[in-house]
């Protein structure tokens, strides 16, 4: 399996799980709320630490590029870290135009993400590296943290 | 390794949103203008007010708010990095601004100055433009049909521009050409090569990822990767051997094109998995059913040629293109491009999460949804002027108001930004 397939099908999941605690937020239906941003911020997680131990420094090693591609993109993983917590942060004080807000800067922010790591960075993965012997590492860490 | 491959939200915010910030005062002319001429402007397809409406709507809204929008989605999308961003500020984005004025007046005074100065402009600045954008589309290490679908409408850009100017020579010194013909093939690669092909290679991204919706399927956008430019080159060239035939072979294709595009897009949109309410969702809907409207009209005309012949039933197409289908997708764009770069940038600053007004913060709901109401309102009375003229100082009057709302809103959200951002400048200054 390719670099670009496992990790954009991970994108996917993620997806599917914010758009579950946005719906619940929206019917105020708090609990549910709670543990879908804390199963969307479990499997972001998993993602991001997949990519930053496994898939970055591989690229860094065999590309040369360290402070190219991957270093905007661990840039991006904070700043998406930094919208979860305000999320949940708005979560717990139970406000919905707060939240609203938060995750409709983080959608975008995470979906632009996402198209340049899909469109860019996992091509050059797949053509760079060889993705057999990764994708393993990659599928037990995501396995690792991001199931519920 | 790859000196071109930019993964910043290149370029620096003040670029795009010169553009983004001068379109919409091109659409209050535009409906200015409709004020002002009242019912005679839709007399006939040239009239000369209508003539000036249309170009101040596509060269002046259209074409700054995508060559924007281009700017900002090419790094995304790509990997490209846009260089030489200085010509644009300084020259070609002023140039064009200017440009499309002096067409304006050259169509209502008809004076054959006025379309020599407005072609040069056009063609230093639209095409200066071209050669940057394709500079970055051609040297990007990315793949992809998105960046096939870009190329493409760089290209149609270019020839559209081209034949502008070529039509605005033969009204200056009336040289003798298949005028109507040399139109036809002008709006082709003005609105399907570059407007439509563009709308749907940002739709291929962005339907799926503001929505959550499923992904086009693959074969569809090679399809019409495929088949929309090359029914765009089988209308020139049947314009060029006047085949009558071949025309209506290449009109029909299109509309087909078009038809799918807009059924397809209404449909992943229904399959949505966000399902909160959202102002640009309802703009990119209204822009697809516009489309839609469009291409039954359009096949309408192919089976009843007599329908064309109604002295109104072009400027009915015009209507539901511009203000319908693109007017309300930039509207829709726009809304979510302009807060988030304002507090992408913004966060950049390097001041904490909490100082920072989010998308929500940085433009409110609710002033988005009266500009969708006032854009809607305006679409209907300019189609009801399309059957009875007396509404159409009414419906200009509203095009003006809801246009005047979405640059009075965009002008908030940058206005937000610069106050944002000076405040995190004094306050890390004053920690130093």
């Amino acid at each position: 399996m390719s670099i670009k397939a496992l990790l954009s099908a991970d994108h996917q999941q993620c997806d599917e799980r914010f758009a579950q605690a946005e719906a619940a937020v929206a019917s105020h239906d708090w609990a549910t709320a709670a543990s879908g941003l804390r199963a969307l911020t479990r499997g972001l997680e998993a993602h991001f630490l997949a990519e930053e131990e496994i898939l970055f420094p591989a690229f860094e090693q065999a590309s040369g590029m360290s402070t190219g591609p991957t270093a905007v993109m661990r840039l991006e993983h904070g700043q998406i870290r930094e919208l979860l917590e305000a999320l949940d942060q708005a979560l717990a004080a139970k406000e919905d135009e707060a939240f609203a807000g938060a995750v409709e800067t983080l959608l975008i922010l995470l979906q632009q993400h996402n198209q340049k790591e899909e469109n860019i960075l996992y091509p050059m993965c797949d053509r760079l590296l060889d993705p057999d012997s990764l994708a393993g590492a990659l599928r037990q860490r995501l396995e690792a943290d991001g199931n519920d | 390794m790859h000196p071109n491959l930019s993964f910043e939200q290149a370029p620096p915010l003040a670029v795009p949103l010169r553009f983004f910030l001068t379109a919409p005062w091109f659409g209050v002319a535009a409906g200015l203008l409709l004020v002002i001429a009242g019912d005679d402007a839709f007399a006939s397809r040239f009239s000369p007010s209508i003539l000036a409406v249309t170009h101040l709507l596509t060269t002046g809204f259209m074409l700054q708010a995508m060559c924007g929008a281009l700017l900002q989605f090419i790094p995304v999308a790509t990997g490209a990095n846009v260089i030489h961003l200085e010509w644009l500020t300084k020259f070609i984005q002023p140039m064009l601004t200017f440009a499309s004025l002096v067409l304006a007046a050259g169509f209502l005074r008809m004076q054959p100055m006025l379309f020599t100065v407005a072609s040069v402009l056009f063609l230093l600045a639209g095409l200066g433009f071209v050669a940057i954008v394709s500079l970055a589309l051609w040297q990007t290490p990315g793949s992809g049909m998105t960046l096939l679908a870009l190329r493409g409408a760089v290209i149609a850009l270019g020839v559209t521009l081209l034949l502008g100017a070529a039509l605005a020579m033969t009204l200056a010194f009336g040289v003798e050409v298949p005028l109507l013909a040399m139109i036809e093939v002008h709006l082709a690669w003005g609105l399907a090569g570059w407007a439509l092909l563009l709308l749907a290679a940002v739709s291929w991204i962005v339907v799926p990822m503001f929505q959550l919706t499923p992904a086009y399927p693959p074969a569809f956008s090679r399809g019409f990767l495929w088949l929309l430019p090359g029914a765009v080159l089988l209308l020139s060239v049947a314009a060029l051997v006047n085949s009558e035939r071949l025309l209506d072979t290449s009109r029909l294709i299109l509309l087909l094109i078009g038809a799918s595009h807009a059924v397809l897009t209404l449909n992943l949109q229904r399959r949505r998995r966000r399902k909160l309410p959202d102002v640009t969702l309802n703009f990119f809907r209204l822009a697809m059913t516009s489309l839609l409207a469009f291409a039954l009209l359009g096949a309408a005309a192919l089976a009843f040629p007599a329908l064309a012949d109604l002295p109104r039933y072009a400027i009915g197409l015009g209507v539901l293109a511009l203000v319908g289908v693109f007017a309300s997708a930039i509207c829709g764009m726009l809304y979510k491009i302009v807060p988030f770069l304002g507090w992408l940038h913004l966060q950049r600053l390097g001041a904490p999460l909490s100082a920072v007004p989010n998308m929500k913060g940085m433009l409110a709901e609710i002033a988005k949804q009266r500009q969708l109401a006032l854009h809607g309102l305006a679409l209907l009375l300019l189609l009801v002027a399309v059957i009875w003229p007396g509404w159409l100082r009414a419906a200009g009057l509203t095009l003006m108001l809801s246009m005047a709302a979405l640059g009075a809103n965009l002008y908030t959200a940058a206005h937000r930004y610069v106050r944002f951002r000076d405040r995190i400048r004094a306050t890390g200054s004053d920690q130093e």
